[in-house]
């Protein structure tokens, strides 16, 4: 193994949470590598305005994402069974390559709910601690909203959101959530233009009551350039978001708000196409000194680093301290352990709406991956779930992100599958069928038997253990997703719908179904090293060099998408490492 | 790899080659006994910082480094010219592959004549036609910073041209032709930012090098100055203050912020001129580059008698079509685009340049803008060479040019294949 020279940081994954540390600490004037296992991609060389709309090569041939080949995951419901490998992926999607899942989102900006962060204190506090069921282990952040809407801010104003803000400095403001924290200032750009399914959607959702508004977006209803000075294009309502690179620099991702900026920067080195295989501890145990990666031609590099940043999607994040030994595997049996537990994911809930095609033309296609009108009423705590027997809850939208002809092809049931009959469903039902896409977009808690170890059997290319999920729905989800679903039908029932179907989430968890690719958890962080892996600077508890961003820090996912949170907390950990770490490297809080 | 001092015809070449001897007694000489006075004597700081910014407006680093990761200055980057290939010398002061050995009147004699310290001609890929005017003083602080700069071992032999290009005496008639020897003279009519723009875009910028069109012989048809050029397989765009292919439209502000950042509201640079805003003018001081766009401004636009195509022409309807489909998005239905990141075409000078080239490559081919840290987006046009055939790309280049009250020359299928064709060979 040849071992490269010293760094002062070594970020593992050049994605979001990656990229956003590496500017902040070469900025702070650090020398710093960054690793990543897939390639360099940039807007006009791999996915160019002139082939990014191929919905066959991206979204039906997974251009952009992990090869399962390069490495996979084991699965199984619950921990009676034997977990198999994924071998084509399903309920979610694993990024690769610079940029990660920054450049194939949908980018749908939300903030978590404040009551979000102390969900356990707050839920235990209304409901008595009896109503959460006894397996249910979720738990306060350790953060508060007020402590990172500083942070949330940055993050939006980086991205240049397009959004109506519901409530500035505690004033509620017209057209925007009522529901949402306060917020310091108004989004940098207005919300995106709303097309009419959307625009429907909305009317029916006041005359039913409720206060809809437009989703936050990250694909800019105009021109905007950003702090630092990188410029973006207005959305072309291509209908190519979530799956597709952008063609047009129009949805955020850290290719069109912060690369630009990085790669100028002296002081920072990226690696593509290099896997880090473990990161390396002292003798200790206590500090890491290093990764070790594998290039393309299979050769071994050592990285020495003072510090280690595990910026990697989730499930990396968590499969990397595993294979390194940084802290214990969870062990749900013993309730011991780690790292692993509280894995989450999201449970989604859908209503097809049909309407007639004579009176309704709603050009689905066009669209933009987080275009569309939502409601927040039955999210977090917004209601009451006293009488509900659940708890948990999920914003709910016509966020129809696109029409593309090979995916959004919805037919009555009763159809038959394939055939001249189909045909002649898709043609007569395309123009006049509103599809909610994850348009009821809930929560998901965590449990005691949802989460993540090492297979015993299956290995990787490189012989390590694949990393498997233990995961079902519990049934506090699946009475949420039903209970949300039909307040959903209701609306699109009321924008004048003939026909309703209804899919809520139903159990058992189904891998192959594409949900959301927001997994969390499984290094949760917390107030106890003993129910935690990182502290409230996603500072690893027993690596004190060593800090995990990204979703994996989620102790549950709430109703939102998680891509905001996720970068706030990243500008929340920088800013302390640069305040306090630097200054005095060692813990930052002592337990 | 660069390129410059296009257009010489191989035949004519030879020809002068056989002239050469003739001329070799009326080829300019150096006064070497008033240079020697002038040897490098103080090599003050201010000097120094002097010369290290005038080597930046010169942009020397662009051309004497190697791009494959050499040393600054180190030499051994390819120069490319009709003929052959022409590697750039080492300029540190290492005293056996470098300059070290040289004195300042050596220095100068090369900068400013074209004759290297041994003797022997340089090509004009060595800009030494515009350097000529430069100051002595000014050259004497590029010396000095030059001194400076961490000496290099790196043995470039700089003539890799194939016989009979590789005859260097040929210069002697080249320059006898072409080159006039002596420095900058001042126009007392115009007021001081005038002058020191003009000195600067006529000395050490030598902007004329890709801008002036070149005769066959390569050397610079000084009447139609900074109009315009092929070079490279890029076409650098008439720079003077013509309304319509000229940069008479844009203010001097305009013109300052393209300089500096690569980027205006109505353009961007991509290219060479990428790399020359990279290297030299993103690192020049305002009032220099305000000076410069003063001047250029000044130069008079030319006749233009170009007839806009009708939009009823068959090629401009295909053209329109494909533009709508392909293009709009970012360059938006009305050729607006959208400043910063999508050049505008309407009304834009390099859209109705009178040649089609660098249209034809960037469609072709792509580009990526400059990049600085004052605009660093550096947002790219993709390819379509795998997409459009060379008639759709011609009818599109023709409907771009035509539209929104543009008026240039239409563009053919065949120019559109020949340019296919080179970017199929061209090493950059």
């Amino acid at each position: 193994m040849r071992k490269l020279p010293h760094k002062d940081v070594v970020i593992i994954g050049l994605g979001w949470t990656g990229s956003i540390m590496a500017h902040g600490l070469a900025d702070a004037g650090l020398d710093v590598i960054a690793i990543e296992r897939g390639p360099w991609r940039d807007t006009a060389t791999d996915y160019p305005p002139s082939y990014a709309p191929d919905e066959y090569r991206y979204r039906i041939q997974h251009e952009l994402f992990l090869r399962p080949a390069q490495t996979t995951f084991t699965f199984r419901n619950t921990m009676k069974q034997d977990a198999l490998p994924i071998r084509s992926w399903g309920a979610f999607m694993p990024p690769n390559g610079v940029g990660g899942g920054g450049v194939h989102w949908n980018a749908e900006m939300w903030r978590f709910a404040p009551t979000d962060f102390v969900i356990k204190t707050h839920l235990t506090e209304r409901y008595g601690e009896k109503f959460l069921p006894e397996d249910m282990t979720i738990q306060d952040w350790g953060v508060t909203y007020d402590e990172i809407e500083p942070y949330y801010d940055k993050f939006e104003y980086l991205c240049g959101t397009s959004g109506t803000a519901g409530n500035i400095k505690g004033q509620i403001m017209p057209g925007g959530n009522p529901f949402e924290g306060p917020r310091s200032r108004a989004y940098p750009t207005p919300a995106q233009k709303q097309p009419y399914n959307a625009t429907l959607f909305a009317k029916a959702a006041t005359d039913l009551g409720y206060k809809p508004f437009p989703q936050p977006s990250g694909n800019m209803s105009q021109a905007y350039t950003n702090p630092l000075g990188v410029e973006m294009g207005p959305c072309t309502f291509c209908g190519y978001c979530e799956w597709f690179g952008c063609g047009n620099y129009s949805k955020s991702s850290p290719q069109t708000t912060i690369l630009p900026v990085l790669v100028r920067q002296q002081n920072f080195t990226a690696r593509d196409n290099c896997e880090v295989t473990r990161i390396l501890l002292d003798a200790s145990g206590k500090r890491a000194t290093g990764v070790v990666f594998v290039d393309t031609s299979g050769e071994e590099w050592e990285q020495p680093a003072d510090m280690v940043l595990l910026c990697a999607y989730t499930i990396f994040n968590v499969q990397l301290l595993m294979l390194s030994g940084v802290g214990k595997i969870y062990d749900p049996v013993a309730d011991e352990g780690t790292i692993g537990r509280n894995f989450t994911h999201q449970t989604v809930g859908t209503a097809t709406g049909f309407f007639d095609p004579k009176k309704f033309i709603f050009n689905p296609f066009i669209a933009s991956g987080a275009i569309g009108m939502c409601i927040d009423e039955f999210n977090s705590d917004n209601f009451d779930h006293g009488p509900l027997g659940f708890v948990g809850g999920g914003y709910m939208g016509q966020v129809q992100t696109n029409g593309r002809p090979i995916e959004t092809t919805p037919v009555p049931p009763g159809t038959p599958t394939w055939g001249a009959k189909w045909k002649q469903a898709v043609k007569e039902n395309y123009q006049s069928t509103v599809y909610s896409g994850s348009g009821v977009h809930g929560s998901f808690y965590s449990y005691r038997d949802v989460y993540l170890d090492l297979d015993p059997v299956y290995k990787d290319r490189l012989g390590r253990p694949l990393l498997r999920i233990t995961m079902d729905l519990h049934d506090n989800e699946l009475k949420m997703s039903a209970y949300l679903t039909d307040k959903y039908a209701e609306i699109i029932k009321a924008m004048g719908a003939q026909m309703v179907v209804k899919k809520p989430r139903t159990g058992p968890y189904d891998v192959a179904e594409y949900q959301t690719t927001h997994l969390c958890g499984g290094a949760i962080m917390g107030t106890d090293p003993k129910t935690s892996a990182v502290n409230r600077y996603l500072q690893s508890w027993d690596v004190p060099n060593l800090f995990v961003l990204g979703a994996s820090s989620f102790p549950q996912n709430h109703g939102y998408n998680p891509t905001g949170t996720l970068a706030a907390l990243a500008y929340w950990s920088l800013e302390a490492i640069k305040t306090q770490y630097l200054k005095n490297p060692g813990p930052l809080v002592h337990a | 790899m660069r390129k410059l001092f296009g257009g010489l015809s191989i035949v004519l070449l030879i020809g002068a080659t056989t002239i050469a001897g003739a001329l070799y007694a009326t080829q300019p000489t150096m006064p070497h006994g008033a240079m020697a006075q002038m040897h490098v004597s103080e090599q003050s700081f201010s000097q120094v910082e002097r010369g290290r910014y005038l080597t930046t407006v010169g942009d020397c680093a662009a051309c004497h480094t190697d791009t494959q990761g050499g040393a600054p200055f180190g030499g051994g980057r390819a120069i490319e010219t009709p003929f052959g290939l022409v590697l750039a010398p080492n300029i540190t002061p290492d005293r056996e592959t470098g300059i070290g050995g040289w004195s300042d009147a050596e220095f100068a004699n090369a900068l400013q004549h074209g004759v290297s310290k041994d003797g022997h001609m340089l090509y004009p890929a060595m800009p030494y036609v515009y350097y000529t005017k430069a100051h002595r003083s000014d050259i004497n602080a590029i010396r000095a910073y030059l001194s400076t700069v961490t000496p290099v071992h790196n043995k470039v032999v700089a003539n890799q041209l194939p016989f009979p290009f590789n005859i260097r005496l040929a210069m002697r008639a080249w320059n006898a032709l072409y080159f006039r020897a002596g420095g900058f003279q001042q126009d007392t009519a115009q007021n001081a930012d005038w002058n020191r723009g003009a000195y600067l875009v006529q000395s050490l910028e030598h902007c004329g090098a890709c801008h002036t069109p070149k005769s066959v012989l390569g050397g610079d048809k000084t009447s139609e100055a900074f109009q315009g050029y092929a070079i490279q397989g890029w076409f650098a765009p008439n720079i003077t203050g013509d309304m319509r292919r000229g940069i008479g439209t844009w203010s001097v502000d305009d013109i300052v912020v393209y300089l500096q950042t690569g980027h205006n509201k109505q353009a961007a640079a991509s290219g060479p001129m990428a790399e020359e805003v990279d290297q030299s003018s993103s690192r020049m001081p305002v009032d220099d580059l305000r000076a410069m766009a003063v001047y250029l401004k000044s130069i008079p636009g030319q006749d233009d008698s170009v007839k806009p195509l009708d939009a009823s022409d068959p090629m401009m309807q295909a053209g329109r079509a494909i533009y709508d489909d392909s293009c709009a998005a970012c360059h938006k239905t009305n050729g607006a685009g959208i400043a910063g990141l999508f050049p505008t075409l309407r009304a834009a000078p390099a859209v109705q340049s009178r040649e089609a080239t660098s249209l034809m490559r960037v469609v072709l081919d792509g580009a990526k803008s400059a990049a600085t840290d004052k605009a660093p987006t550096g947002a790219a046009m993709p390819s379509y060479a795998w997409q459009l055939d060379d008639a759709q790309v011609a009818a599109v280049l023709t409907y771009i040019r035509n539209a929104w009250g543009n008026q240039a020359p239409a563009v053919s299928a065949s120019e559109v294949a020949s340019m296919r064709a080179n970017l199929m060979t061209q090493p950059n």
